[in-house]
C-alpha cells in the first residue's frame, strides 16, 4: 500500500512537471511589450490541445503562434490587432474569452440556464416532498389531533 | 406528472447523447473540429518556396478558372500516409491539388514523395507555419476546395477517402470536368 501511494506521487510529480511547457527566452524592448506578450499567450487557444492556452502548451503550432504574436508585437502591432489577426484565421474560439454574440450566448449563459433547471427541479422536488408528509395524514385524524389538543 | 416529465427529459437526453457517439463512431461528427473561417472568403496566398525548387515561390494564378484543392500534409503525420494513395487516384482523374508540406525537413518530404508518388501540381514548404496560419490550419492532413473564382467553398479537417469525398467534394469535379471523376 505504502508502495502504490508513492509510485502514485512520483506519477502525480512527474505529471506536474510536463505539464509546465517550455518557454523560450524572448528579448523584449520593453515591459509594456512583455506585458503584452504575456497577456496573449495566456488568451489565446492552442488548437492543437483545446483545453491550454499558448502559453502553456507545447505543440508545435502553439509555439509557431507564439513566435507570430512576438513577431507582430516587435512590428509595432496593438495587442487588438494581433487577437483580430488570429480571430480572422481561427474564428472565436482561439480566443479564451469570446465576445459575447448570438453563437457563443449557450458558451456564457448555458451553465446558468442549467443551474436554473436544476434549482427548480430541486426546489419542486422538495416542495413535492413536505406536500406528500401533510397529506399523510387525513382531515378527520388532524380534526381529532385538534380536539384531543384544544381538550388539555 | 412532474415524474413523467422529468423521465422523458431524461430519454431525451440519453437519446442524443448516443446519437452524438454514434456520429463520432461514425466519423460524421469530431467535438474538436474547428469550423473555417474561409468559407465564401477569397483564399489566401501560398507565399513560400517550393519543396522542389527553393528559388520559386508557390503560384495559384495557373489554376485560376479551375476547381482546385489545398492540401495540408507532413511526414510526422500518419494520416497523411493513409490518404496519400486517395490522392495520387484524384491526380489521375484530373484533379489538380496544390500541397503544403507543414513544420517538416524538406529531404523526408521529398523522400515521402520519392516512395509514394507525388499527387501534387506544385508543393510549398512551410516550415514555421506561416502559410498554414494564414490558412487557419490547425491539424494535418486538412484538405480545402477552392473555386473558379479562387474563393474557399468547402473544407475536410482529416485524411481524405472516397466517402468523404463523394460526400463534399466530387459534385463540384463531376460539374466541372464532365466524365472525369475519381474512383
Amino acid at each position: 500500500m505504502k508502495k502504490l501511494s508513492s509510485l502514485l506521487c512520483i506519477f502525480l510529480l512527474g505529471f506536474s512537471l510536463a505539464s509546465q511547457a517550455k518557454v523560450e527566452s524572448r528579448e523584449f524592448a520593453n515591459e509594456q511589450m512583455e506585458e503584452d506578450y504575456n497577456t496573449l499567450v495566456a488568451e489565446l487557444r492552442c488548437l492543437v490541445c483545446q483545453n491550454q492556452n499558448l502559453a502553456d502548451s507545447n505543440a508545435e503550432l502553439a509555439q509557431d503562434m507564439r513566435s507570430k504574436v512576438y513577431s507582430m508585437l516587435n512590428e509595432g502591432k496593438s495587442k487588438t490587432e494581433i487577437a483580430d489577426f488570429m480571430v480572422a484565421r481561427y474564428g472565436d474560439f482561439v480566443l479564451y474569452r469570446p465576445p459575447v454574440k448570438s453563437s457563443t450566448f449557450m458558451l456564457w449563459f448555458g451553465p446558468f440556464i442549467f443551474l436554473l433547471i436544476g434549482a427548480v427541479i430541486a426546489i419542486s422536488y422538495v416542495r413535492r416532498q413536505s406536500g406528500s408528509e401533510q397529506s399523510g395524514v387525513d382531515t378527520q385524524t388532524r380534526k381529532r389531533a385538534h380536539s384531543l389538543l384544544d381538550d388539555e | 406528472m412532474a415524474r413523467y416529465v422529468l423521465l422523458i427529459g431524461f430519454f431525451i437526453f440519453v437519446g442524443v447523447f448516443a446519437l452524438v457517439l454514434d456520429r463520432m463512431g461514425k466519423g460524421e461528427y469530431n467535438p474538436r473540429d474547428i469550423p473555417t473561417e474561409f468559407i465564401g472568403k477569397p483564399a489566401p496566398q501560398i507565399h513560400v518556396p517550393r519543396l522542389f525548387d527553393a528559388g520559386k515561390t508557390v503560384n495559384t494564378d495557373q489554376l485560376r478558372g479551375q476547381y482546385w484543392l489545398f492540401n495540408i500534409w507532413g511526414t510526422w503525420c500518419p494520416e497523411c500516409w493513409r490518404e496519400h494513395a486517395f490522392l495520387n487516384e484524384l491526380k489521375k482523374a484530373g484533379v489538380p491539388i496544390i500541397g503544403l508540406n507543414w513544420r517538416d525537413e524538406r529531404s523526408e518530404a521529398i523522400a515521402m514523395l520519392n516512395q509514394l508518388g507525388n499527387p501534387f501540381v506544385e508543393i510549398g514548404f512551410d516550415p514555421d507555419s506561416s502559410v498554414a496560419m494564414d490558412w487557419g490550419v490547425y491539424g494535418a492532413p486538412e484538405t480545402f476546395l477552392i473555386d473558379t473564382q479562387g474563393v474557399v467553398i468547402a473544407k475536410h479537417a482529416g485524411g481524405l477517402n472516397p466517402d468523404i469525398w463523394q460526400k463534399k467534394f466530387a459534385a463540384y469535379f463531376e460539374r466541372n470536368a464532365g466524365s472525369e471523376q475519381a474512383q
